[in-house]
């Protein structure tokens, strides 16, 4: 039983893997120093965009290049490095469908003025989870469409999923704190 | 923020008493009227609030408010230990309980790199395809409620019923189990319970043909969800859309085949699409049709789980269980393929606290329902609901 | 006398000795005898369909769908709807604050004067009838129409965007639907060359039963038949053409705000708007309280079962088995669009309406 865990298990993810680095090499070719070094972990392969602004030039690329093809944006999570002083987003892309290659790409912006350019007109997708970014951790996509919260009320203080986050003592005359 | 002043401002509620007549008529008069739909809806499946600029009976535009059910749940997971996060996981989907534990508990195994017993990996198929099939049931009955068939709803929740005796046998709750473990299950079936399986699967197999019966082919049924909400395959890639909804658009796509985990590579199954021939490609027909196709598959599945799953002889379920779960330093994103799509988990761990550091869920109704806007566009107020209704929203994932 | 022939004629002789003693009865000149008489049918009416009429619906939908239905209230939940009329009654009568109270507290009571005005002309028996007008048809169909007004009141007084659209589909429906049923009716009242609601049953006497049923007594009379009963269905907003009321889209339609005795009271002004249409259907085609069986020889199946409280059974009995079928789709049909409704009406049951009003005129006409 051990060894058919193994056989299905084990060996997949360094094709995998792999297959993560090539996409990253042709990103590299393109862009050269505005992606960094290429994290080859067994759980999630992943390179970030050093320069942010150029974010969505690369997700542009990642999409439409016939190498490349990431047609499926599966998740993007909002991240908070305090100590590091940043906050950012990580992406998981895949080419569903036509190369059945994965990648995680990673954007950071500082803590203070957080701004990232938005993604939303690439995968459709990205434009909710932005929103969940920008409600959950006060980071401002550029060119949204539609930058609102999205799971907390309007008018709620604070981005509850930073590490600093301290919750609000009232909210329209409710005891928020319990 | 624009339509949301103009919707306060628009309805009677706020205008000055004395004065409501007159403001029924302006509303009237003007070319488009807001009317809410939600949070206290039948049809929005719990507490979606849809607000629709209507143009008589056509649907000019609808905007999605979520948020009614958030319970924080990723803030809560950064402060609770890894273990502690899989009943909040079943709150999320509490239609398919057993599928959210399943995708947590694969992507928190992948940081953990333990072993998982054979036995438990059967355990765990067998109770999410058990629970797959109570979702769709669940599906396919409001989606029929939704369109004014009652009957087929309660044949549903009859069927249902069967499942969740079942599971509350093997786990000892009804909807919320907290059975599957990170590197185990919470306990062995019991005794008799594979046949109790067989059982239902035979009992189960005319039933589920009766119910497309009464809905598939049936006359208006199919006038009222054909050729309604289309959505192209690349459209719907782009959205994001995973699971029944993509194989709706025609897209042969499913994470048990396409990124296949625990034992799913030695199972036989299709992942059927529609053809065409009842159905346009990606209409909400087609996406009902993917839910019944795959409730018949499921069933196949678990027969064929129940004949390869090794003997327990005093197998204990537990045995695989690290005593303390502290993940390597590093990050993983797991996903599974759930009843309503591909249902993830960014998972980031520093390598010294029990608890994750983030834990995000990349929830599948969230992502199919963030189409809504543009699916609903020019539609009727009959065919919203038909819409909501095929794209089968759990609120309780979508708010998180 | 054979045993058999006892039971009838008993109840016969009985009872007709007794409606006539009471017919007769004339305080201060007042034929309040009359009233009385007219009014049994109306209570019972009246009674069952708040009653029986939402308990049979309970046990047809729980029998189709698997389930037991109302079983605590009494010996299979006998005493249910009784309960629930009761906590309706002690509900709080609620109208909301901006409200056009007006509209909002007549439109229950236009929707039910309405609906029962029309149970005037309906014949329950040769004695039983509470106005044989010779324009009872036309009457009927016509006040019938009445609940449109009502509706539009309870729609645009609760203030309320689902109830005004519900008001609106609602009005919009049985507007259209009153052309091909009206057309259908025309069809039988041509066969029968009167308006008079007795004089319906009268020509469709006979010994033959259900022969000389007008249904059965020419062959196109199916076809107003049907779309009458099609037709019916939408008037009385039942499924599949329950849109004004779908309650997965427009919450309850024009009652979404009433609760309470108001609630209850438009209930029952639809069930006895239910029970008028498929009372009508009985009259106009199948006999009304014309015994269905025949004589058969000497086995007299047909006098055995003719008689004042038969009459009243098999009209009852008649419009019984219209609202079980009326209940039997509801409970497997999903709901038309709004739309699809709208096509059904005007391009498929009104040109169909026409061509079955042509086709009996030339039966009447020429092959009779």
């Amino acid at each position: 039983m051990a060894e058919s865990q193994e056989s299905q298990e084990r060996p997949e993810p360094s094709p995998a893997v792999r297959a993560s680095e090539a996409v990253y090499r042709t990103v590299r070719e393109k862009f050269g120093d505005a992606v960094s070094d290429f994290d080859a972990n067994d759980t999630m392969p992943f390179f970030e965009v050093t320069d942010a602004r150029r974010w969505k030039e690369v997700a542009l690329f990642l999409r439409d290049d016939s190498r490349l093809d990431f047609n499926y944006l599966a998740c993007l999570s909002g991240m908070d490095y305090p100590a590091e002083g940043k906050l950012g987003v990580v992406c998981n892309l895949e080419s569903l469908g036509k190369h059945n290659h994965r990648i995680a790409v990673k954007i950071n912006c500082s803590r203070d003025s957080a701004v990232l350019p938005s993604v939303a007109r690439v995968w459709k997708t990205a434009e909710w989870h932005e929103r969940e970014a920008f409600d959950m951790y006060g980071i401002r996509f550029d060119a949204h469409p539609d930058l609102r919260r999205i799971l907390c009320p309007e008018d709620w203080e604070g981005y509850p999923l930073r590490k600093d986050y301290e919750v609000q003592e009232s909210y329209h005359g409710v005891k928020v704190p319990y | 923020m624009q339509e949301l002043e103009q919707a306060e401002h628009g309805s009677v509620r706020v205008t000055p008493k004395g004065n409501d007549r007159v403001v029924i008529e302006k509303d009237l008069s003007s070319e488009e009227m807001i009317l809410n739909m939600g949070p206290q809806h039948p049809s929005t499946h719990g507490v979606l609030r849809l607000e629709c600029k209507t143009d008589g009976e056509v649907v000019v535009e609808a905007e999605p408010y979520l948020g009614y059910l958030h319970r924080c749940f990723e803030k809560h997971a950064e402060m609770v230990d890894y273990p502690g996060i899989v009943p909040f996981v079943d709150r999320m989907d509490y239609l398919a309980a057993m599928n959210s534990e399943f995708a947590y508990c694969i992507a928190v195994e992948k940081l953990l790199d333990v072993e998982i017993p054979r036995r438990v990996e059967f355990l765990r198929v067998i109770v999410s395809e058990l629970n797959r099939i109570a979702s769709h049931l669940v599906a396919i009955g409001t989606y029929a409620i939704d369109l004014g068939a009652f009957t087929p709803f309660l044949f549903c929740f009859r069927d249902r019923e069967h499942i969740m005796n079942i599971l509350e046998w093997a786990s000892g709750a009804r909807m919320l189990y907290n059975y599957i473990w990170i590197g185990g299950a919470a306990f062995d079936f019991p005794a008799d319970m594979q046949k109790r399986i067989g059982e239902f699967v035979d009992y189960f197999r005319p039933k589920a043909l009766e119910l497309q019966k009464l809905l598939t082919e049936n006359e208006i049924f199919v006038k009222r969800t054909r050729g309604i909400g289309m959505m192209p395959a690349d459209v719907a890639i782009n959205y994001g859309w995973s699971g029944p909804m993509l194989r709706g658009s025609g897209v042969e796509w499913d994470l048990r085949r396409n990124d296949p985990y625990s034992v799913y590579p030695e199972l036989d199954f299709n992942v059927r699409v529609p053809d065409g021939s009842v159905s346009d490609i990606g209409d909400s027909l087609s996406r009902h049709l993917v839910r019944a196709y795959e409730m018949e598959e499921s069933l196949g599945i678990i027969e064929q789980c129940l004949q390869m799953m090794p003997e327990a002889n005093g197998f204990d379920p537990r045995s695989a269980i690290p005593k303390k779960i502290r993940p390597k330093a590093g990050e993983v994103y797991g996903r599974a393929e759930n009843p309503r799509g591909e249902l993830g988990f960014y998972i980031v761990s520093d390598g010294k606290s029990t608890k994750p550091v983030r834990c995000k869920a990349r929830s599948s109704c969230f992502v199919n329902l963030s189409a809504m806007k543009e699916l609903s566009q020019g539609q009727l107020i009959p065919d919203l609901v038909a819409i909501i209704g095929s794209i089968d929203i759990v609120l309780g994932e979508v708010d998180r | 006398m054979n045993l058999p022939n006892l039971v009838p004629m008993f109840m016969t002789m009985n009872l007709n000795s007794w409606s006539d003693a009471l017919a007769g009865w004339m305080p201060y000149g007042l034929p309040l005898g009359l009233v009385i008489i007219a009014a049994i049918p109306l209570v019972f009416i009246a009674l069952y369909a708040l009653t029986y009429g939402v308990y049979g619906e309970r046990k047809i939908s729980a029998f189709m769908q698997d389930r037991l239905g109302p079983m605590e209230v009494g010996k299979w939940g006998l005493l249910q709807t009784l309960a629930d009329i009761l906590k309706l009654l002690q509900k709080e009568d609620i109208v909301n604050r901006d409200a056009d109270r007006f509209l909002f507290v007549i439109g229950p009571g236009v929707l039910f004067v309405g609906s029962f005005l029309a149970f005037a002309v309906l014949p329950f028996g040769p004695a039983f009838i509470g106005a044989d007008l010779n324009v009872g048809l036309f009457y009927a169909m016509g006040i019938v129409a009445l609940e449109v007004v009502g509706i539009l009141a309870a729609g645009w007084g609760s203030n309320n965007k689902w109830a005004l659209y519900g008001a609106i589909r609602s009005v919009a429906q049985i507007v259209s639907y009153e052309i091909p049923a009206a057309i259908a009716l025309l069809c039988g009242a041509m066969m029968a060359g009167t308006l008079s609601m007795q004089q319906f049953n009268l020509l469709q006497q006979g010994e033959y039963g259900f022969l000389h049923f007008f249904l059965f007594q020419n062959p196109i009379a199916w076809l107003p038949f049907l779309i009458y009963f099609i037709a019916s269905l939408a008037e009385t907003n039942r499924a599949p053409f329950d849109i004004p009321e779908a309650e997965s889209e427009l919450v309850a339609g024009y009652f979404t705000e009433y609760s309470g005795m108001k609630f209850a009271v438009i209930f029952l002004a639809e069930y006895g708007s239910m029970f008028m249409v498929s009372a009508i259907i009985a009259v106009v085609f199948l006999g009304g309280w014309n015994s269905p069986l025949p004589n058969i020889g000497t086995v007299l199946l047909n006098d055995w079962t003719t008689g004042p409280v038969w009459g009243a059974f098999w009209i009852v009995m008649k419009g019984f088995f219209f609202i079980f079928i009326q209940m039997w789709l509801r409970w497997t049909l999903p709901r038309l669009r709004v739309d699809q409704l709208m096509y059904l009406c005007w391009k498929v049951l009104t040109p169909f309406a026409f061509i079955a009003f042509v086709l009996t005129a030339v039966w009447e006409i020429y092959m009779k």
